[in-house]
């Protein structure tokens, strides 16, 4: 490995360091500064950023550009939802039957989607999601249209969601633990098999790899991650609405993804927090935050084509060089 | 003695266009087969067909006397065809080395292994060198695929359709765009293959196809109008009239 190359693989770490330190810290801030305004606002962050980085799974290290991932985000929510209506509080039990929801659906809307690419695999996720925004809807015991409120946090025995603070890093050891899985699982021979199918799929299959088998296997993984983080949601705004699951979500996930760094592990969570930051910030100022947000994420993304993460990376690289060398 | 390819009867179209017209054509171990035939007289169809990437519309391929015609591309190169392509398919963002590791680890078990970093098979990681060495590509290990030159990339085609251990190698023009040298190397290489694999042939070079082939099969408008020994093909008249012509010279000087 050359100096340079050490020295941005180092500065990558460096970032995410940083990122994450900050992150952990948002509790003790939040209550410095007073009131659990941040810490929510962060909970929020904390849970989307996890979605992004299931969806970049195959976003960006499969190049399936799934435009209906908030579906899972969806069955995550209901999932806890519609138990704890029915008085059903164990966050084991809630956890076991959002996932295996979750990879059921995942399953078979993979294999249908999969037989895609390109734009006809962008339009069916995005119908396939819009059935589900739908059947949501249609749930008129389960609030349909207005959602359902949930009475309590989810109840894990040792330990409950009740209060923000562990609502909070639970949430964020969850992204740790997937940051950490997905840095490895890019590297091992399934990573491998994936990112080969997003280079040159063909050449693949003439290898002798099932291409298909994998590139499900990346699919469910990636909406279980997203299922995990809906039941997080759900558990922040006690809250479980078909609105998670519309297509304006899942583009969300997208743009948290572009903007902070398409293809590696840790952009993602750059991105979500950028996007979240700025919505917060601009939408205090005006109601018509949209169109100062559209602009500004053009911007950056012209600006910073690797993303954010990937600016950040760049930056720090640079100013190791400069000190390691003064001239 | 069953061959170790064959087909039988093949048919493919393209709308009024018969690509593939009844093609039986055999491969025999350690054979080199060469397909020649004009532009467009179907030879990468025919090639698509016996990788799997196309259905025939009629006919069937045996290998080893067990028909696959209905069996998937992945499933062809598990049972030991191995295909090189005519524009060159590698994957441009991964090193030279983990190209070929990847083409080991694709007939090496199954892939489902997410935590263990690729760099710590040992196995694989040994038998990948053992491919480029066989190359000629050992010094280029660590290069990123998009730094190589167009004669390496090739080379490095050919380094991973070995590597995944064929019986049945179908090369479609592996001395495409290649310069002189290199594709010299390339038949001297060939040459060293023979005996040990089925080779099924296609290539534009005339000289390295008389000099490395067996057999020659020629083949016109999807038909196969000749096939013999290249001392046959080359005194036979019609191919002279079809498709040899003025390169006619240049074979028998």
């Amino acid at each position: 490995m050359s100096p340079a190359v050490r020295r941005r693989v180092d500065a990558r770490v460096v970032v995410a360091v940083l990122l994450l330190g900050g992150l952990a810290l948002v509790p003790m801030i939040s209550s410095l500064i007073g009131g659990p305004f941040y810490i929510t606002l962060f909970t929020r962050i904390v849970i989307f950023a996890l979605a992004a980085v299931g969806l970049n799974l195959i976003l960006g290290y499969g190049a399936l550009v799934s435009f209906g991932h908030a579906m899972y985000i969806g069955i995550g929510a209901y999932a806890v939802g519609i138990l704890s209506h029915h008085g059903v509080g164990s966050g084991w039990i809630q956890l076991a039957a959002a996932l295996a929801v979750g990879a059921v659906v995942a399953v078979v809307i993979g294999l249908v989607c999969l037989r895609t690419s390109g734009m006809a695999f962008i339009m069916i996720t995005l119908a396939f999601a819009q059935m589900f925004y739908f059947l949501a809807i249609s749930l008129k015991q389960y609030g349909g249209d207005d959602g359902l409120t949930i009475a309590a946090r989810s109840d894990f025995g040792v330990f409950t969601l009740a209060s923000n603070t562990v609502l909070y890093y639970t949430a964020l050891g969850v992204l740790v633990a997937c940051l950490i899985a997905f840095h490895r699982l890019v590297y091992s021979r399934f990573g491998m098999v994936l990112r080969g199918c997003r280079s040159n799929e063909r050449r693949m299959a003439a290898l002798g790899f099932p291409t298909l088998r994998y590139k499900l296997t990346a699919y469910v993984i990636s909406a279980l991650v997203c299922v995990i983080a809906g039941m997080l949601l759900a558990n922040l705004t006690k809250f479980s609405a078909p609105s998670y699951m519309a297509w304006q979500a899942s583009g969300d996930l997208i743009v948290m993804i572009v903007l902070g760094g398409m293809g590696t592990i840790v952009g993602p969570v750059a991105g979500a927090v950028a996007l979240l930051i700025l919505e917060e910030i601009l939408s205090g100022w005006t109601t018509h935050w949209m169109i100062v947000l559209g602009p500004a994420i053009v911007l950056i993304v012209l600006t910073a084509k690797r993303g954010i993460y990937g600016y950040l990376v760049e930056r720090t690289a640079r100013h190791a060089e400069a000190r390691a060398s003064p001239s | 003695m069953t061959s170790l390819l064959a087909t039988v009867g093949l048919v493919k179209r393209f709308g009024g266009l018969t690509a593939t017209d009844g093609v039986d054509l055999t491969v025999e171990a350690g054979e080199v087969h060469a397909v020649i035939g004009p532009n467009g007289a179907g030879k990468t169809t025919l090639i698509n067909q016996l990788s799997g990437e196309i259905a025939p519309d009629a006919g069937r391929i045996l290998l080893d006397g067990r028909d696959i015609t209905g069996e998937p591309v992945y499933r062809r190169a598990l049972m030991g065809i191995g295909r090189s392509y005519q524009i060159t398919s590698v994957f441009p963002e991964f090193s030279v080395l983990d190209n070929v590791v990847l083409a080991v680890q694709a007939h090496a078990g199954h892939s489902f292994s997410f935590w263990r970093p690729l760099s710590a098979e040992a196995a694989l990681i040994e038998r990948a060198r053992t491919a480029l060495a066989q190359s000629g590509l050992a010094a280029r290990l660590a290069t990123p695929v998009a730094a190589l030159a167009h004669g390496e990339r090739r080379q490095l085609e050919m380094a991973m359709t070995l590597a995944t251990s064929p019986r049945l190698l179908l090369l479609d023009e592996p001395m495409a765009g290649m310069s002189l040298a290199e594709s010299e190397r390339l038949v001297t290489l060939l040459a060293t293959l023979k005996g040990r694999y089925g080779i099924l042939l296609v290539e534009h070079d005339m000289d390295a196809v008389f000099k490395l082939a067996d057999r020659i099969s020629v083949l016109v408008y999807g038909r196969v109008i000749a096939c013999g020994d290249p001392a046959a093909i080359r005194a036979n008249p019609e191919v002279r009239a079809a498709y040899l012509g003025d390169q006619d010279a240049a074979v028998a000087a």
